[in-house]
């Protein structure tokens, strides 16, 4: 790729500026996992049909596989590395690990933060609710059950902060 | 102060989740190393076609592009058994699927290297595809292998099973068939190559076997294994599609010696569905003789398995389709027989219950059938053919704790199956189905009298523990159980157990995370290990306190004296006085199953040191009008000997009805021309959270006496009993027949419409099956 074709792309995520040189179209996927070191987002298929490359932009599930960073600037992207508050795990995070709703771990980033989204949205989801906001992001481990109990567990404890 | 025990049998918290929640864990395509370059792999167009050049000039001219590889670059052979090595890293004389691989190429970045791909000229002459079980068996094509697209054909009997059906009271025939699918992980395989100034390779792999890719690589690159290094990264998702030996991790490693940099190759998800390995499509007769009562005589068993185009692990599955028929019923005369042909197919192996999903779907809707035939409900047949605890099988299989009969009873009550059944509403059913499963296969994959799994154990002077081991956590929660062992015989903490895993440099070896076998193998060499450890801090404690060795306890990070607990020291004093006495505090331990194989040429596949039970109750909710079987509840019960983590187990248990009723509703891996239909996440359909029912899952324990704490596999048994519950379910809901997996909405629309109220196939093909081993019966079924 000539260096000359490489573009300036500011980006936020998670709270922090950051800029680079990348060719325009580098999908936020790459640019998140190459170019950044983000390596928690994950990808399956690279197409927009999994959702395990998901990640937050401004607080709502965005498939990273399939965004172009230059339309991105300015807005706020979160990833797995971002939902953690320093030391303070996302309530999310802890019941996943708890509940053993992370096996192989590897749809694990885009379902909590699938999840974010949801609890953001809608703080006691229903057992239909939680399932229809994960329906896009495709687990292969789980079976699914230990990730509604884990949703609803962190729901009942609440968003961390009160 | 009672021995109960502290960690094992508690839901605790694995010693990898926190790092998973939080995208740390660091899967193969996660790493990156400095100059590191990006492989590609070219691959065949054709189903079956004769290389006839392959030309790469224009390709290495590209700037950018540092290496390319064809076939005779990688010449050795290579494959998962000893018996077929019939695969090559790229192909040189002919291709054999579409996605065989054929050149490679590294580059400086993914694009140049999809670039150099299509510069690369591959000429071939298109051969005739064989893409079907009947047209490899016809033979009326040019073979896909050698002189015959008979890749393994067997036959063995135990007893006249001619004889006795002769003499039964009551026979039924059928005939099904179960279409092939696919793993699916949702981690794409990955390998990163690096060949050091040293002339040392490593090779990071999301691999389930380690061990074998070890091997492999030695073979075919013809360097000592003392030079290469293996590392297996954590699966995102194995299901058995990860314990093959694959093109890509060769490419990857020779094209790190050819460019002396670091290189990466990442399949894509089309690749995923090429690199394969899974289901194997299987077309099966099941003959079974009763007395009127409905007690087996006799079960005549045939099968014929469509192979794709090379061995891979295809001898075993094509015995795992006989093997496991007589673990859930007592059948006192069995005869088997099984072909496995090559096809223009990715080549099928292990997918999570390796070889006996399929037979297990014959079987059990084979007794739903002849359970009605009979009038005896089809609880009640399988209880009159239960097998027993402490017995060996006509085929010589050794079960050691059994407790079918107690799963049963826990769906069937659950449930409340025999009366509900009698008056759901047209449309509604419920379905129930047995099975059984190994816990690790009893023989190696090569042959050797070595220990399966090995585990060491280093102690600090702070009280730390160092475990090492080769097994490879891919999702299933070995790492958690490995860790829960040694801390429960040491009697310290979870987190002060310290893993190294699945490293060929440092670990000891697991042959791999296969055939469920790593609780049950690398639990029990952990426990060896703990326990040798144990013993020589005891022995330093009694010298200090002084007191009897025999007198001592490990518990709450101290050793204490039983009857006495404030008299002890902390686990670290103990290790520090174990430590000045004698040195480094360490210890190994290794499992080796005991030799059950049963004396006759075969009898290598199906033993198992235990075998696990299950038992399911599926209902499904079916649309009349478009055909579609909706699953909203499942009853599950599993024969777990001992639950080490209950939390991990009901998640084994419950991502394996997941994957059944994807494999029992909608996934298969079909072709058209030679073409894969659906090589693509969103047209090879599985289940998503809306598809996901409500699941009742209980544990049985019946404490295994061979199994770690008495513990025996969860990974694959609970799959198996799903698929043919769901097929009894939909007959109890419509009446109708579907015998052929999947279960898709035009075969029940034209179940419904047809006459015979059935879908699925009618015969099995002509084939000349080899002249029968008649193996002698053991003892216990001798004159029955």
């Amino acid at each position: 790729m000539p260096i000359a074709d490489r573009v300036a792309v500011r980006l936020r995520v998670n709270g922090e500026e950051v800029a680079v040189m990348v060719p325009p179209y580098k999908t936020l996927l790459e640019v998140l996992r190459e170019d950044l070191g983000l390596t928690g987002t994950k990808h399956g298929c690279e197409l927009g049909e999994c959702s395990t490359c998901g990640v937050l932009v401004d607080g709502r599930p965005y498939l990273s596989c399939l965004a172009m960073p230059l339309d991105l600037e300015g807005r706020e992207i979160t990833t797995v590395e971002g939902m953690a508050d320093g030391s303070e795990p996302d309530p999310l995070q802890v019941a996943f690990a708890e509940l053993g709703a992370a096996q192989c771990g590897y749809c694990t980033p885009a379902m909590l933060l699938t999840a974010r989204a949801l609890l953001d949205h809608d703080p006691h989801p229903t057992r239909d609710a939680i399932k229809e906001a994960l329906s896009g992001v495709l687990c292969r481990c789980t079976g699914y059950l230990k990730i509604f109990e884990a949703v609803e567990l962190a729901a009942s404890r609440g968003r961390r902060h009160g | 102060m009672a021995d109960e025990l502290a960690i094992v049998g508690k839901s605790l918290t694995k010693p990898d989740a926190f790092a998973k929640v939080s995208g740390q864990t660091r899967f193969a395509d996660d790493l990156a190393l400095p100059r590191m370059l990006f492989g590609r792999i070219l691959r065949s167009p054709h189903p079956h076609a004769r290389i006839v050049r392959v030309d790469t000039s224009r390709a290495r001219a590209l700037p950018g592009v540092l290496a390319v590889l064809t076939g005779d670059d990688l010449p050795i052979k290579f494959g998962i058994l000893p018996v077929s090595q019939d695969e090559e890293a790229l192909a040189r004389e002919k291709v054999r699927y579409v996605g065989d691989p054929i050149a490679a190429v590294a580059a400086t970045d993914e694009w140049i290297a999809d670039e150099a791909l299509e510069l690369i000229e591959a000429q071939f002459t298109e051969l005739r595809p064989i893409m079907s079980i009947e047209q490899a068996i016809a033979a009326d094509a040019e073979p896909i292998h050698g002189t015959s697209n008979v890749h393994k054909a067997v036959a063995l009997e135990f007893g006249d099973t001619d004889a006795a059906m002769l003499a039964a009271q009551h026979v039924r025939e059928d005939v099904v068939f179960f279409e092939g699918n696919t793993h699916l992980p949702m981690e794409q395989h990955a390998a990163v190559a690096q060949y050091g100034a040293d002339g040392k390779l490593t090779l990071w792999t999301s691999s389930q076997t380690p061990h074998y890719v070890h091997r492999a690589l030695g073979k075919v690159l013809e360097l000592p294994m003392s030079r290469i290094r293996v590392i297996a990264t954590p699966n995102g998702g194995g299901f058995g599609g990860k314990s093959d030996i694959f093109s890509h991790e060769l490419v990857a490693a020779r094209l790190a010696m050819v460019t002396r940099r670091p290189v990466k190759i990442t399949l894509t998800r089309e690749e995923v569905f090429y690199a394969h390995r899974g289901r194997h499509p299987v077309l099966m007769k099941v003959k079974t003789g009763l007395t009127k009562d409905g007690r087996i005589t006799a079960m005549q068993f045939r099968s014929f398995l469509d192979g794709g185009g090379y061995g891979s692990y295809g001898v075993a599955s094509t015995y795992y389709t006989g093997a496991l028929q007589a673990t859930t019923y007592a059948i006192p005369r069995y005869r088997f027989e099984a072909v496995r042909v090559f096809t223009n197919k990715p080549p099928c192996g292990p997918k999570r219950g390796h070889g006996t999903p399929q037979p297990r779907f014959a079987l059990e809707t084979h007794f739903d059938k002849v359970a009605e035939e009979l009038g005896l409900d089809p609880v009640e047949l399988r209880l009159r053919n239960l097998p027993r605890p402490d017995s060996r099988t006509v085929n010589w299989l050794r079960i050691t704790s059994c407790g079918l009969e107690a799963c049963i009873n826990k769906v069937v009550e659950g449930s409340g199956f025999l009366e509900r059944r009698r008056s759901m509403p047209r449309g509604r059913g419920l379905g129930f189905a047995v099975s059984s499963y190994l816990s690790g296969a009893g023989t190696a994959i090569y042959w050797n009298d070595m220990p399966h799994s090995e585990v060491q154990l280093k102690l600090d002077r702070n009280g730390g523990v160092a475990l090492l081991c080769g097994a490879i956590d891919i999702g299933q929660g070995s790492d958690h159980i490995l860790a829960a062992i040694v801390a429960e015989v040491l009697g310290v903490a979870l987190e002060d157990i310290q893993l190294t895993t699945a490293d060929t440099d440092l670990t000891p070896i697991d042959l791999g995370s296969y055939s469920s076998r790593v609780t049950f193998m690398a639990g029990n060499a952990a426990k060896a290990a703990a326990e040798k450890v144990r013993g020589q801090l005891f022995e330093a404690v009694a010298r200090a306190l002084p007191c009897d060795v025999d007198d001592l306890l490990a518990r709450d990070r101290r050793i204490v004296r039983r009857n006495q607990p404030a008299e002890g020291v902390s686990f670290a004093q103990a290790v520090q006085l174990a430590e000045a006495a004698g040195g480094v505090v360490t210890a190994t331990g290794s499992y080796t199953p005991p030799k059950l194989a049963g004396p006759y040429k075969g009898s290598g596949v199906g033993p198992s040191p235990a075998y696990s039970f299950s038992a399911a109750v599926v209902e499904v909710d079916c649309d009349v009008r478009t055909g579609e079987v909706r699953v909203p509840e499942v009853w599950i019960a599993h024969d777990i000997g001992r639950a080490i983590n209950p939390v991990l187990v009901e998640g084994q248990v419950e991502g394996s009805v997941y994957m059944a009723l994807g494999e029992a509703l909608m996934e298969e891996q079909t072709f058209r021309l030679g073409l894969h239909k659906f090589p693509s996440l969103l047209e090879y359909k599985s289940p998503t959270a809306l598809e996901a029912p409500v699941m009742h899952t209980y544990l049985v324990e019946t404490i295994d006496r061979e199994g770690p704490f008495g513990a025996k596999e969860a990974g694959q048994g609970p799959l198996l009993p799903v698929i043919p519950a769901v097929a009894n379910a939909v007959y109890n809901a419509l009446g109708v027949r579907i015998d052929e997996i999947p279960i898709t909405p035009d075969k029940v629309l034209k179940a419904m419409s047809d006459r015979s109220k059935r879908v699925g196939p009618a015969s099995t093909p002509a084939f000349e099956f080899p002249p029968l081993i008649k193996a002698d019966v053991p003892e216990e079924w001798k004159g029955k």
